[in-house]
Formats: C-alpha cells, structure tokens, sequence
C-alpha cells in the first residue's frame, strides 16, 4: 500500500498507547512496529491519524517502555490476518503468532483484519437446522446455520463445557464439511484447558483452528483475536465451503479490553464506563456471521459472555441482545440443582428457530410442540413463584399440577447430562411430558395432531393407571 | 488591499473513526458534501473554523492516510426521487445495495459508487399537461407505470416553475428530459433532494382518518392516525422487529419505506426474501412491490447509520407528495441516536444525558414532525400522508433513558413493549396498562361509523375488563385464586380469552397474521357476550366450576384462526357455545 517509514522517540505514553508526532501519511488502522534495545518488538496500529500527533494503540504490555527512546516504524500496511487451510489444526495467540511449538502458518491468502459487512442483498436468510443433541436447544431454542446464536453465562457457570458439548456433539443436516474456530479471549489457563481436553478427546481438534488470548496475554491482543479468528472462519467458509462454527469466549473480557482503551484516550464514557459506540464495535464481530448467495459455506457464530452478578441488562449482555439473534441463558438455580446443562428456556430464544424447523427440516408440529411445552413450562413457574408467596399448601391443584410438571420438565428434558439426544429423541421425551397433561390444557395443539399422537398417548396413561 | 487569501489545496489532516479533518477549506458550507482520500469517500462538512473542516464520513475509514486530497461537491447530501424506488434496496447514502454488489462482491468495500436509480432503466411515461401549460412546484406533469403497475406520478420538482415548452412522452431513460420549459429548463422524470430538508406541503391537515395496521391489539384499542407517528420502545427479543415487519407486510399504505436502521444482516435478507414472497392481502400482490428498503446494518458506517433515517422520510415525502399514503418503519432509532452520540463524542461536543449530544430531543422532534397527513403542493389537488412507526430500544429495557423520552415527547402513541409478556409468548408484546394513544378517540369514531357502531363502546368494554383483570390478579397473588369470588373468576378467565384470541395474534399464522377491523370487532364482542353470558349464569346460580368456559374458549380460537370462507360457520358456533355455557340453566 504505502511505503514503510520510521521515526525516532515518541512524544507520550501511556498505558497501552503511544502518541507519535508528525508521523507523515500516516493511515487509520495501519500496523506499526515499536524497537527499544534490549527489548523484545513491539507491535500496534493507528487508532487515530494526525497531523500533530497520531496515536497508537499497542498489542503488548507496554510495560518499562521509554517514549523518548523507542524507534517507531509505521509499516505502511493495514492489520492483516493470515487464513487458509493449513490453519486447521494449529494453535495460534491472539496476535496469530504460534502456540504450539510449530512454526509460523504460511496460510493461502491474507484478508484484512477488520473485515467487511456482508452485503444485506447478498445474504441468504439462514434455514439449515443444526442438530446440536441438547434438548434445550434443538428442541426449543434451535440454532441455525448463520446464526449469531450467544450463551449468556454467569460467573461459575458452565458455559465452556456446554460451548465444548455442542462442538463434539453438532451434525450437519446432510453431513457436509464442517470447521471450528475457538477463540480465547481472556480466559483462564483452567477455563482454557476444560475446553481443549475435551475437544482433544473427541478428535475435533484437526478441524479446529484456536486463537488463544488467555488471561495473563496482553489486553489489547483480545481486540485482534476475535477478528483474526473471524477472518479465518470467513475464509474456510466462503473460500473452501466449509460450515464454520466459531466460539468466542469471552466477550465480556472483550468488552473490558474496549473500556480500558476508552478510558486511556480519555473518551465521554456511555452506560458503566463503556464506550458510547460499543454497540457499533460489537456488531463488527458478531454480524460476521452468516449465509451468502451462491457460496457453499456458512459462518455460525456461539459466542460466550459473563453476565456480570447475572445482570442480564448489564450493558454487555443487553448490546449483545440487540445485535444476536437470541440468546441461551444459563440459570444458576438449575445449575445449583445439578441440572446439565442448565439452560433457562423461558428468558432464552433462538429469532431463526422458525426457519430452520418443521417440514423438511424437523418435524411439521415443532413450533406447536415448543410452544405447548413452552406454555407448561412457564405455567409451573409463575406456581413455582406462588409457592414463595402463598406455601405450597394454598396452592390449588392445578397449580400444583403444573408445578410437578415444571418439575419434571427441568429433569426430564432440559437435564440430559453429557449424553447426546437427536431431535427425535428430544422430541419423544416433551411428548411423553405432555401425555401426562389434560387435553383441555394443551390448548396449542389441534384435535388432528394429538390424534396421530394417540396411541403413544393411550399406552402412556394405561401405564400411569 | 488586503493581500490576497492564500488558498491550498484541501487535504486531510486527521482521520479517527468515522470522523475526518481537512484543510485549505475555507469556504466550505456546513452539510456540503465531499469525496475524501484516494479512494474518494463520500463525506459531509459538520463544522468550518477558519480554514479547516471537520467531516463526518459515510463510508469505512480504515486505511485513509494523512495528506490525502479532498474534493468539494458544493451541493448537500440529497436522494435521486423518481420511478423505479420501489423494490429497491438502498444504503443510508442512497446507492443501491445490488449494484454495489456488482461492483465489489459480497463484501461492501468503500470507494464503490453507483446512482440510486439505475440510468440505462426505460420508463413510459404518459403526459397530464399540454404543451403551453403553466407549471408550477408540485404540479403533477404525467404518470410513469411503476413497478406491480403502480402510477407513479412526475412532479415539477419544488424549485421549478414556467411554461411547457416542449414535451417528449414515450419509453424514456431518467437521463432523457421527458419536458422543457419555454425558458429551456429540462424537466425529467426524477430530481434530487436534500436529506435533510423537509420537502415542501401546501397544508397540514388534522389526523382523523384511521391507519390501519391489521393488528388487533393495535387498532381495537391503541389505533394510530394516518400522518400519525408511534413509538414502538421495547428490550432485546421483545418483538419490535416483527411488528415493523408486520405492519410493513399488511398495513393500509400504498407505499412502506422500511428503515433497517443499525439493525441485523440475517433480518434484512430475511425481509427481502419475505417481502417478495408475500403477498399483500388487498392487492395481492408482493409486498415488496410498495416497498423500498433503506439497509443500513449495525456493522455499516455509522455516519450513514444517522443519514438513513433522513434519507427514507425524504422517499416518503416523495411519494406523499404525489398523493399517496406513505408509511415509514424505522427500526430502530436508537440506532439513529447511538450514531449521533459516537460522532457527537467524536467532535468532543458537551454530552447531555448518558453520554447523547445535548440536541437529541429537538433532533428527534423535527424528525418526528415529518410525518404527518397533508395538502400536497401543486396542482391537481390531492392529499397525501407520512405516517411513522419507530421502534426504539432502551438499554436494558429502562424506558426512562433519553431516546425513549425523546420521542414519547413528540410521538402520538406508545406501544410499549414488555419482556414479561414476551417471556409468556404474548405477542404483540404490547403492554396494555401503559400503552396509549392520543388518537384513539378520534379513530374510534371514525371506526363507529366506517366498522360498526358498538366500536367505540366494545373497546370501552375490553379496556375496563383488562382493567380489572390486572386489579384482581395482584389480588390472587396473594391468597390465590381459589379464594375469589365466582364473579371475579370469571372475570379472570375472560381477560384470559381476550388477550389470547384478541389482543394475541400470531404473526406466522398465515391466516390470523392480519385481521381484518370486522374481523376484530367480531371476536371482540364475542368476548364481551361470553363475559355477559357468564354473569347471567351466575346471577342465576351457576358456579364458576360449572361453566364451559374451555369450551367456549377452543371456539373463538377456531374463530380466530378460521379462513374467511369458514367465518360465518365458525361465528355460529361460538355463539352455541356461549348460550350453552351453563347446561344447568334454564334454557
């Protein structure tokens, strides 16, 4: 693009950036390098051009570095991510560079860092059901290909393992070729570990791609390592044809990472600290993801964040909602109950459940059935919620008729352990809970559906008597 | 003599996020237009001190380097109105997302540029004056077969007035005149307006017709006004989305611009594939065919986020302008609003509330006042209306944070939307304890008199029973709703008929997603007459328990869901059901 030029002291520091005077032509978001002697390079880009002074936000610790003495080299390039084939299997940091031992990926093409959107006339609108084998989700929540589909977590929830559970279990529709690209961003070495032995385990990882920001990686890196990963996923999946399911963990130490850089340029902060145009920042991630016209492939995105004290409207899961399309949210009452995985359905909601099921995809009368178990389930939760007011005891039978069924709903069909379930299995286990159910109270479903039920039905309540 | 101003080329200077500064601009006018760096980024003046310029720039800024040119254009940011607009999806800066994507692919890359209507597209255009006439702004001077077979009426654009020189009727290109003034000015068949300029009327005129939207909750009991404008506040997964798109597809408009303000890429594909397929059920045909879409997704430039909305008003008081009733959904401005804190950050401006420029409130205000039912200009005489459905959504669901207050100051109606009902699979979400309307009195009696008479008395009737509904279930919170009254009970099951089968309706059920005002009235005094029919029983000593209440309640939602065809025999069967509510009655 333009030629690389150099400068020598930088005129001020601070925190993770460094203000360069008179850099000539310099260009927004190009990549910088920074030497000190005796130190190790360092890298950054331009977050702000300007004649006067242009600022630069670095990658690594900036940690004993002195602006007067640095040698500050702007490359003439723009933030570029390395993708290709080849990556599957590797294991790269946040800034791409190798994290197991092997060398550097030589890749097949380079795409730009930030990315671009998606052309709205060139997508397709996602229709392809994944089968994930979790109840919860296939059953009630169902994710479909080109989804943004995020699983809102609270501090000590197992959000990675239910992440790691849907990367072993997921089948494509027609068995076609499908990627993971896991990315860290911020985790603990133990939160890091959990998912890769699993994932080693289940021989996912040779076609898996890991970008690896752990907690103790620089801060700034986990501004990069989502877009270099998002990058890749767009490559295999555009490029090869490839079904690409990316899992971001964890958006809220993302979020953090964007805070702290707003803060250290001293910007009007908006709700909590954060930066007014986070919603904008976070719709460059997560709109990376979908179906386009004519292109084999598909970019499916499972991104996880930590609700703060579960807050749901914390500004990070509330922008998260507006930009995703739905949400799967954990409960840590059902987790405290020894429930897996312990995904809420009532606050949860997959927007795109209605295009990836019924005929052809599932079965026809999957909205109806969602919808009846939904009702029930929500039934026995406003009972569950008398209960605190009134005791058990004022309860009238059908409340506690519907508080069992409530009951019975969170151990027979959500709780279902590590065990994979296909959605006929799913399915079969919220009929068998409806069979208990009077007619008159199944009131979205038709005479001619529970007919084609009976038999099943009959044999069931026989069985009860 | 002073010496004379040196004058430099104008070049950048700064470049941070969707904000650009230039030099050697001296005489730069606010809101000019600019093209920027090499790649000639389409950008707008925000601010001129002395010889520097701060732009706000419309397209991606990654890569624009210091010291690259700036080219002025003089003229402010305007929108090409003429035929071929509707079915055509448009960006916030008005180019035509798939002719973009001829140029750069799947991916929307800067610098590509291309005219909102395609040039080489011929039109037949058929002449309403002679040769010799006297023309003035507004004048209609012929019509155009649009797209679906849709008049499109030609104006004389509002700066242009003379006589009709010559004319030159048939297949024409926009390029080609299709008339000219005695005083040589050629009129074509399209004409630019700036964005941010209302276009001009004759004379507003009062709300008093109905908008209809074919949503029950929404006419029977919070009606809009066509010229009307609604806010539409609700948190994540409330369901605005689809009552913009519900309204869109089923409205009674004969033009909807649907603002995809910041919002999701998967939905407007999913509207775009929607709306062609669907068909609009008084004209039977697509949706799409009155429809144009302004996209602008959350991840496309910010600074084109905020021109979005300005740019569908502008298309709507186009069409309005030509007589039509045009209906604009805006989802969301919210959207609009982040766009104007970022860039109002940007320029380091004093924030007002959590963080929003302090001119939020009279923005949103002057924005809300473009619709409006009116006296078009020019002749013949026609009446014409904008009428504005915004979605909003507050953080964390908090109606209270200042873009919802902005707009509840000037909007006619709130539908608020209410998670609670969202989580038990009410929809349209709508909370009925605090939405309003404003027009609703005035609606009603058009509706008295165009629907049926009991209108107006039949919402009165609904209104107090949800009243109650809610007084009493805070009561049964409490001790249970064992320990009511049978009255009461009955009450409670009734408002729980009503807000399944006429305040819920489904917007996937290819039947019920659009309700005709007989069809809700119908299902509305049914209700009431179950709820009549209930208490007579118990007057004269039924028990609650003895009702048929399920029974009655499995009826109406056939009745609900039934096609036309069936209606009157599904009709007959609810009102057996309601006369055999009590077996033990004397019959």
């Amino acid at each position: 693009m333009r030629v690389a030029r150099s400068y020598r002291g930088a005129r001020a520091a601070a925190g993770p950036l460094v203000y360069v005077g008179n850099a000539q032509r310099a260009a927004l978001g190009e990549w910088v390098t920074l030497r000190a002697e005796g130190q190790p390079e360092l890298r950054g880009q331009i977050i702000e051009a300007g004649r006067d002074v242009s600022v630069v936000q670095v990658l690594e610790d900036t940690l004993g570095l002195e602006p007067a003495a640095i040698e500050i080299s702007l490359t003439g390039e723009l933030a570029n991510a390395i993708v290709g084939k080849d990556l599957l299997g590797r294991a790269l940091s946040g800034a791409q560079d190798p994290r197991d031992g092997q060398p550097r990926p030589i890749g097949e093409a380079i795409r730009p860092l930030w990315g671009a959107p998606i052309n709205p006339t060139q997508r397709l609108p996602p229709s392809d059901f994944i089968e994930t084998g979790i109840s919860a989700i296939d059953g009630m929540n169902t994710l479909v290909r080109g989804q943004k589909l995020p699983v809102f977590s609270g501090p000590g929830l197992p959000a990675l393992e239910l992440a790691a559970t849907i990367v072993e279990n997921a089948r494509a529709p027609r068995g076609e070729p499908f990627a993971v690209v896991f990315c860290a961003i911020g985790i603990t070495e133990r939160e890091t570990r959990t998912f890769l032995d699993r994932f080693t385990a289940s021989g996912a990882l040779e076609r898996s791609v890991l970008y690896l920001n752990q907690a103790q990686d620089p801060t700034i890196e986990r501004l990069l390592a989502p877009r270099a990963a998002l990058a890749c996923a767009e490559h295999l999946a555009f490029v090869h044809g490839l079904h690409v399911l990316v899992v971001l963990a964890d958006i809220t130490n993302y979020c953090e990472a964007l805070r702290e850089v707003a803060a250290a340029r001293e910007e009007v902060p908006g709700r909590r600290g954060y930066p007014g145009y986070m919603y904008t920042d976070l719709a460059s991630l997560f709109e990376r993801a979908g179906v386009v016209k004519n292109k084999p492939g598909s970019v499916t995105q499972l991104p996880i964040l930590t609700m703060p004290d579960d807050d749901i409207t914390h500004p990070i899961p509330d922008l998260t909602g507006y930009i995703t399309e739905g949400q799967v949210v954990l409960s840590r009452e059902l987790h405290r109950r020894g429930i897996f995985p312990p995904v809420d359905v009532l606050p949860s909601l997959s927007r795109l459940m209605n295009a990836g099921i019924g005929k052809g995809r599932t079965v026809p009368e999957h909205r109806k059935w969602a919808d009846q178990l939904y009702a029930i389930y929500s039934r026995g939760r406003e009972a569950r919620m008398m209960v605190a007011i009134v005791g058990e005891a004022g309860l009238s039978p059908t409340d506690r008729r519907a508080l069992e069924l409530a009951e019975l709903f969170e151990k027979e069909l959500v709780n279902q352990g590590t065990q994979r379930r296909t959605i006929g299995e799913t399915l079969e286990a919220g009929w068998r809970l409806m069979d208990m159910v009077p007619r008159e109270d199944l009131i979205k479903l038709s005479d001619e559906l529970l007919a084609s039920r009976r038999p099943q039905r009959d044999a069931a309540q026989r069985k009860e008597a | 003599m002073s010496p004379p101003i040196e004058r430099s080329t104008p070049k950048l200077t700064r470049v941070v996020g969707a904000l650009a500064e230039a030099t050697g601009m001296r005489d730069a006018k606010l809101n000019e237009l600019v093209r920027i760096g090499e790649l000639g980024l389409l950008a707008e003046v925000l601010r001129v001190t002395g010889d520097r310029a701060t732009l706000q720039v419309f397209e991606e800024t990654m890569g624009v380097a210091l010291e690259e040119p700036v080219a002025r254009a003089g003229a402010p940011l305007s929108v090409e109105l003429g035929p071929g607009l509707l079915g055509s999806v448009v960006d916030g800066i008005g180019r035509p997302l798939s002719a973009l994507a001829a140029i750069t692919g799947d991916f929307i890359l800067p610098g590509a540029n291309a005219p909102t209507i395609e040039r080489a597209r011929e039109f037949v255009f058929t002449s309403k004056v002679a040769v010799g006439a006297k023309v003035g702004p507004g004048d209609v001077l012929g019509t155009v077969p649009d797209r679906g077979g849709f008049e499109h009426r030609i104006l004389v654009p509002p700066d242009r007035s003379g006589l009709i020189g010559k004319l030159f009727e048939g297949t024409r290109t926009i390029e080609a005149p299709i008339a000219e003034l005695t005083d040589g000015t050629p009129l074509f068949m399209s004409h630019r307006w700036p964005v941010r300029r209302p276009r001009p009327i004759r004379a507003r005129l009062d709300a008093s017709r109905p908008f209809l939207t074919g949503q029950r909750i929404f006419d029977f009991l919070f009606p809009i006004a066509e010229g009307g404008t609604v806010a539409v506040p609700g948190g994540f997964g409330t369901g605005k989305t689809v009552i913009e798109q519900s309204l869109a597809k089923y409205a009674e408009a004969d033009v909807v611009i649907y603002i995809g303000c910041g919002e999701r890429g998967n939905e407007m594909a999913e509207v775009l594939h929607e709306f062609a397929r669907l068909k609009d059920p008084r004209h039977c045909k697509p949706v799409l065919d009155r429809t144009v879409l302004v996209v602008n997704t959350s991840n496309m430039p910010v600074a084109a986020r905020e021109s979005s909305v300005y740019l569908g008003l502008t298309i709507a008081e186009y069409f309005r302008d030509q007589g039509y009733r045009a209906a604009v959904m805006a989802d969301s401005l919210s959207r609009w609003a982040e766009a104007l804190r970022e860039i109002g950050s940007r320029l380091q401006e004093m924030p007002g509330e959590e963080g929003y420029p302090t001119y939020l409130a009279s923005r949103a205000a002057r924005l809300h006042e473009r619709a409006g039912r009116v006296t078009c200009l020019g002749a013949p005489n026609r009446e014409g209306s904008v009428t504005l459905i915004s979605a909003v959504s507050p953080p964390g669901g908090d109606f209270s944070e200042p873009v919802t207050q902005s707009c509840l100051r000037v909007a006619g109606a709130l539908w608020a939307l209410d998670p609670e009902l969202a989580h038990q699979r009410q929809f349209p979400a709508v909370d009925w304890h605090t939405s309003y309307s404003l027009y609703a009195d005035a609606m009603g009696k058009a509706l008295d008199a165009s629907c049926d008479p009991g209108w107006t008395k039949a919402r009165a009737a609904i209104i107090e029973l949800l009243q109650r509904d809610g007084e009493l279930r805070e009561v049964a919170s409490v001790v249970g709703p064992e320990a009511l009254e049978d009255k009461d009970r009955l009450l409670l099951q009734v408002a729980a008929i009503a807000r399944e089968i006429v305040l819920g309706q489904s917007a996937f059920d290819p039947t019920d997603a659009y309700s005709t005002p007989a069809k809700t009235f119908r299902l509305a005094r049914a209700v009431l007459q179950l709820f009549d029919a209930g208490k007579a029983a118990l007057e004269k000593g039924a028990t609650f328990a003895e009702l048929e209440l399920s029974q009655a309640r499995r009826a109406l939602a056939m009745l609900r869901d039934a096609p036309e065809a069936d209606f009157e025999a599904r009709a007959a069967e609810v009102a057996t059901r309601i006369t055999t509510l009590w077996r033990g009655g004397p019959s």
